[in-house]
């Protein structure tokens, strides 16, 4: 995690250190630079308001003037808005198979995200079979395919342009009957704002209830690092789409500052569940609030 | 696309509009709340400094605080900035006069849309009469290959049989060599995405380059990214010689700040924008349209070139010799209805329209207008020629068959014949006036009436 981290370190971090390097008191200016800094690193304006006035709030106290108490308190206020309650992520499905249902707009790394996934539920000694949802976009099925005989797990396909619903309906017959003990479905990825395609996705949803009790159990927005505040327009229609139950933020292994899981978290209070942090199979990480921070402010 | 900020900027610029003269201290204001907007759109904060500052300094200067009304000066400074900014009045068309075959090659991060714009791209040239032919070297990415080759299939364009297993930087060379042989005129390089701290890959790039020469290396690029987007794109533009960049994904809501600022930080030009899943959806990109936009100033340009694309010119014709003969009826609004759905999905083409977005988000939601549309086409096809032809027969009994027939309400149809009256008057107005005010517009038809 450090490492993929390492270039959020440089530049988060890695600036508010050489802004406070050599100071010894905190005053309007070093404030006025921090605002600057929080807003690059894509905690937008509304998350970086609220964090400035929490340490204002601090200041006006008399709990904030040397840099290292500066630095102390932006860590906890960080840390508090990254701690959020989340649901169980529980594979260990006695009887009817665990239904995960991967969602979000086009080229964030759902499938890529989902191939991790399959691979690292596998090794843990779990039956996997995976829906190839995405009947939309050129190749995608034959994408997946290729990940299910990596990993060797089932994939349940159809044509392109077959209706994802059928596939959805397939793939939860088929994960019942093969006794699997999780279902792992992609979708299509779609922008958030075209309306017509979120109702797809609730009519997913519908057929994946109606077949396996319970199911969706974990429904996982993949959001892209480098996206920018659009990703808060992202997850809320999401949510309001299909009740986003957690978050796999992919492509932290480049210089984007996953400043947007902050703003998302503090928004939206939605968790980060899974960081992608590389190209190779296991470069998908499970998302600890307390280490995320840890790794950030860590000398 | 960009209503967001135009919104934003629209209450920063109330507040301007209220004020018979500015002072300095107006201008400071103003300055401070359209970075904010800026910051919030995710354009680069460096490129927000340059700005406001530039903008300030032009409307502090004398002969705006002395004219009469400095609002409106302010309003035009930000807009001829922005227009500037994202490069009005350079040349941003694609250069593909060159000794056949002209490569053309895409480069960028994963998930920007690269394959997708590729398709995009062979099906415009098709259409600018020239023989593309696409060469997929992506032979990382599971089954990137043989999505170029569904596309391919799809557009009926070839495809070069690249394999997983081939140098990337082999499969380019030979696939000029083949469309040299071949007669294609122009091949499209689909790369496998990178990023652009990844030596290796970059390396990889840099030896494509410098074997096949491509004419045009475009960046691609999200239109979603945030601050990170200059990075990115300054890297890729270090390390390669780019000339110039495709914007995907604007058909969302992204407030595209990126738009600005990797225009600004790498001074390529922004060539051609992705506007839609479907494969036809690759349009030019217009700074000053764009900068209107921001603005909340509408896109009409481009809405009747929509316009003229959808609407054959000999339909256009018949609709207004229809039109003198029949008079403005149900029928000819319901065909109106028909060529305007032709032109795209109702929310984009209100959104081009000055102030449209702004009523859309007050009317609750876009889905609305299209919603409407379907009932009250639902509710035309329910009617007999003769009702279509003359609404004033609608009785009592004939509007609730109608309204049982289309799955509608009575309400709906009385609502909807409540709207086309008036717009039956409004039409006749307008007849009045001449046909000068529509030439062009919606097949020279009317007014939706809602």
């Amino acid at each position: 995690m450090k490492a993929g981290l390492a270039k959020t370190q440089n530049s988060l971090v890695g600036r508010v250190d050489s802004l406070l390097r050599g100071r010894t008191v905190i005053d309007d200016e070093v404030i006025e630079d921090l605002e600057e800094i929080l807003i690059t690193a894509d905690l937008g304006m509304q998350t970086t308001m609220q964090l400035i006035s929490a340490l204002e709030k601090r200041r006006g106290r008399g709990q904030l003037d040397t840099p290292d108490q500066l630095r102390n308190a932006l860590k906890e206020e960080l840390e508090a808005m990254l701690q959020l309650d989340s649901k169980s992520f529980d594979v260990d499905g006695k009887g009817a198979p665990y239904v995960i249902i991967v969602v979000g707009v086009n080229g964030v790394g759902k499938t890529t995200t989902i191939g991790k996934l399959a691979n690292q539920l596998t090794r843990q000694g779990k039956k996997v079979v995976l829906g190839a949802g995405d009947t939309f976009r050129a190749a995608a099925a034959e994408q997946l395919s290729i990940w299910g005989e990596r990993t060797g797990v089932d994939v349940i396909r159809h044509q392109e342009g077959a209706d994802p619903g059928a596939v959805a309906f397939d793939a939860a017959k088929a994960a019942v009957a093969r006794q699997a003990d999780v279902l792992i479905l992609d979708t299509a990825g779609r922008l958030h704002t075209k309306v017509n395609l979120m109702e797809e996705l609730k009519k997913l949803r519908r057929i994946l209830e109606r077949e396996i009790p319970g199911a969706p159990h974990q429904t996982l927005l993949v959001l892209d690092a480098t996206t920018g505040q659009n990703a808060l327009n992202q997850a809320k229609l999401f949510n309001e789409a299909v009740d986003i139950d957690g978050i796999a933020l992919t492509k932290l292994d480049g210089t984007a500052k996953g400043g947007i899981v902050v703003a998302i978290a503090a928004e939206l209070k939605l968790p980060v569940r899974f960081v992608g942090v590389g190209e190779q199979i296991d470069d998908l990480r499970p998302f600890d609030a307390s280490m995320f921070v840890e790794a950030l402010f860590e000398k | 696309m960009f209503d967001n900020l135009s919104e934003k900027l629209d209450s920063v610029f109330k507040k301007l509009r209220g004020h018979g003269r500015l002072t300095e201290q107006h201008v400071k204001e103003t300055m401070r709340e359209i970075r904010l907007v800026l910051l919030e759109a995710d354009v680069n904060f460096r490129v927000v400094k340059d700005f406001v500052k530039r903008v300030g300094e032009r409307a502090i200067g004398q002969d705006v605080l002395k004219s009469l009304t400095p609002g409106q000066q302010v309003i035009k400074i930000v807009r001829e900035e922005l227009a500037s900014l994202m490069g009005e009045g350079e040349d941003n068309s694609l250069n593909v006069a060159a000794r056949p075959p002209v490569p053309i090659m895409l480069c960028g991060l994963q998930g920007a849309g690269k394959t997708t714009t590729c398709g995009k791209l062979a099906m415009k040239l098709r259409r600018d009469k020239r023989t593309p032919l696409l060469v997929p070297a992506d032979i990382y990415r599971p089954a990137a290959i043989e999505q170029l080759k569904t596309l391919g299939r799809q557009l009926d364009i070839e495809v070069y049989d690249s394999q997983a297993d081939q140098d990337p930087v082999d499969i380019c060379t030979k696939a000029k060599a083949y469309a040299e042989l071949n007669g294609f005129d122009t091949i499209i390089l689909d790369t496998a995405g990178r990023l652009h701290i990844d030596t290796e890959l970059m390396q990889e790039l840099q030896r494509i380059a410098s074997s096949v020469a491509p004419q045009e290396i475009l960046f691609v690029a999200d239109a979603m990214t945030g601050q990170d987007a200059v990075n990115v794109a300054a890297s890729f533009d270090e390390q390669l010689p780019l000339t110039g960049v495709v914007l995907t994904k604007l058909d969302g809501d992204a407030r595209g700040g990126a738009a600005l600022s990797i225009r600004a930080v790498t001074g390529k030009p922004i060539k051609l924008i992705g506007m839609g899943e479907k494969l036809d959806a690759l349009e030019q990109f217009h700074p000053d349209r764009m900068a209107q936009r921001i603005l909340g100033m509408g896109d009409v340009l481009s809405l009747i070139e929509k316009a003229q694309h959808a609407v054959e010119a000999d339909e256009a014709a018949d609709m207004e010799e229809r039109l003198r003969k029949d008079g403005f009826t149900l029928e000819t609004f319901l065909e109106q209805m028909q060529m305007i759905k032709k032109m795209g999905s109702m929310e984009s083409l209100l959104k081009m329209i000055p102030g449209a977005g702004k009523a859309l988000k007050q009317a609750g939601g876009m889905q609305l207008p299209e919603e409407e549309l379907k009932k009250v086409e639902a509710i035309i096809r329910s009617m007999t020629q003769k009702e279509r032809s003359d609404h004033r027969i609608l009785n009592g009994s004939r509007r609730l068959r109608i309204a049982n027939g289309s799955g509608t309400r009575v309400q709906d149809v009385n609502q909807l014949l409540k709207r086309f009256t008036e717009a039956q008057k409004m039409m006749k107005k307008m007849q009045k006036m001449g046909p000068k005010g529509l030439k062009g517009m919606l097949g020279r038809g009317g007014q939706l009436p809602f």
